[in-house]
């Protein structure tokens, strides 16, 4: 049995909070690249050269990538022969996305009820995803989510006889009617199978992956391939003024599911695709 | 290539505008988003003035981060448009003509903007750190309890800027799609 401190919990949150909103992660910016070595719409390829004027601003000087820093998803792998000692472990946590907010001066975006509004001035509470996994390391992921794409998010509860082809159509379907709002290109996450919450997890949990990986079943990352292609030759574009460049990544992450269902849930994210982890 | 453009955004300047044109924005806009445009549009309808002179006023939907320390504002990008559907009309009544934001807008807001003269100008969403560079000048003039969503003044200086959606309704977003796919298929 290991024993970590929630203090030190709190400080590795308040680090990630600050680091993922202001450095793009390594497989985003190069998927940004890559896109605009391919890119030819004429507005297109402008917005992207300012894309990526703004991401190198962000790492240079240190200022927060977008302005909006998002809610604090925080993904916490913890290993079963851990103890946590000294404090309860959501109130970390959220001191960590206190601390880091206010001292990386990001923006406060949190309300304390959804119809009765009210901000609570310190991006608090963060959205606490735990998972207990073998092991004595506590793993933790924090990306902070943007609501201009989260809104444009979907989830779809198929009859498995739409098959495939339902799910492509769906895919397509939900970027269609997207389009500018979520800050094109986008990266879009989706999720497959499970019950109705756990398919939206799945979706939130495929855009912490890395988009230059893969599903490690060949028929996902097949999927992937060919869902990226296709939303790709939709011509929404950069910012939606027409383009190649629609998306920079598609993942795809499963679970098994009931005889009689086959959930979809579509998060879509924007070209400020933030993740970072630490392990302590 | 890209047009100077001075504000204040009379109804003259308006009409020289066209969907897709690139444009560097100079001169004083105003930010607010939902909760800024609920609280004027409620004046509006008590009869009360505005914080600011909407006469030819060009509006900024823009919650900034915070400025850090010998910053004038912090990443200053727009946020989606759609959501001040409801109140865009009313503002442009009473003589607000620009806009500044992303994402698609509501037929009745076309509608609005061609009765008024109106300009939904695009800018880039999510490249905050790079739009900051271009205000010189940030004063908070109402609503403060609002934190990133009150209502702030600005002057900007060569704001990098795409017209979406121009006086005559003309829209950026099914022009330059349809323009793009043509090309393609040649």
């Amino acid at each position: 049995m290991r024993e970590i401190q929630a203090d030190q919990i709190t400080e590795v949150v308040e680090r990630l909070c600050i680091e993922a909103n202001e450095h793009l992660p390594d497989d985003v910016k190069c998927a940004i690249l890559h896109c605009r070595s391919c890119e030819d719409g004429e507005i297109a390829k402008s917005v992207l050269d300012d894309i990526i004027k703004n991401f190198e601003i962000a790492d240079r000087e240190n200022v927060p990538i977008c302005q909006d820093t998002g809610m604090a998803c925080v993904f916490l792998e913890i290993g079963q022969d851990v103890h946590i000692a000294g404090g309860d472990l959501a109130d970390a946590v959220n001191e960590g996305v206190r601390r880091g907010y206010d001292k990386g001066y990001l923006r406060k975006s949190v309300v304390k009820d959804p119809i009765r509004r009210g901000n609570t001035g310190d991006n608090t509470p963060a959205m606490i995803y735990t998972e207990i996994v073998p092991g004595e390391q506590v793993k933790i992921t924090l990306g902070p989510k943007g609501f201009g794409s989260e809104n444009m998010s979907a989830i779809r509860m198929f009859k498995p006889s739409a098959g495939l082809q339902g799910i492509k159509d769906f895919i397509l379907e939900t970027v269609e009617a997207a389009g500018p709002n979520p800050c094109p290109p986008m990266v879009v996450g989706v999720g497959i199978g499970g019950t109705f919450d756990k398919a939206a997890l799945l979706a939130k949990k495929a855009l912490m992956r890395p988009i230059d990986t893969f599903n490690e079943d060949p028929f996902y990352a097949d999927l992937e391939r060919e869902m990226l292609e296709k939303i790709n030759e939709l011509g929404i574009g950069p910012q939606g003024f027409g383009g190649r460049t629609t998306a920079i990544g598609l993942n795809i992450e499963t679970l098994p599911t009931h005889i009689a269902g086959m959930p979809c849930a579509i998060n879509i994210n924007c070209h400020v695709t933030r993740h970072k982890t630490e392990v302590i | 290539m890209e047009k100077h453009i001075t504000l204040p955004l009379t109804k003259e300047l308006a009409k020289t505008l066209h969907a897709g044109d690139r444009v560097l924005l100079t001169g004083t806009i105003y930010t607010s988003r939902d909760a800024g445009h609920k609280r004027m549009c409620e004046a509006l309808e008590r009869g009360e003035q505005l914080p600011f002179d909407p006469e030819d006023a060009t509006i900024y939907y823009v919650g900034p981060t915070p400025a850090k320390p010998g910053q004038v504002i912090g990443s200053a990008g727009p946020t989606t448009s759609g959501r001040m559907d409801a109140y865009a009309p009313t503002m442009m009544s009473v003589g607000a003509r620009g806009m500044i934001g992303k994402g698609a807008r509501l037929p009745e807001v076309v509608e609005a903007m061609k009765q008024y003269s109106g300009v939904y100008f695009g800018a880039i969403g999510g490249a905050g750190a790079l739009l900051a560079k271009s205000i010189k000048k940030c004063e908070l003039i109402a609503y403060e309890d609002l934190g990133a969503e009150a209502l702030r003044k600005l002057y900007v200086e060569d704001m990098p800027l795409v017209v979406i959606i121009d006086s005559e309704g003309k829209n950026l977003y099914e022009e330059g799609r349809a323009s793009y796919l043509a090309g393609r298929q040649k």
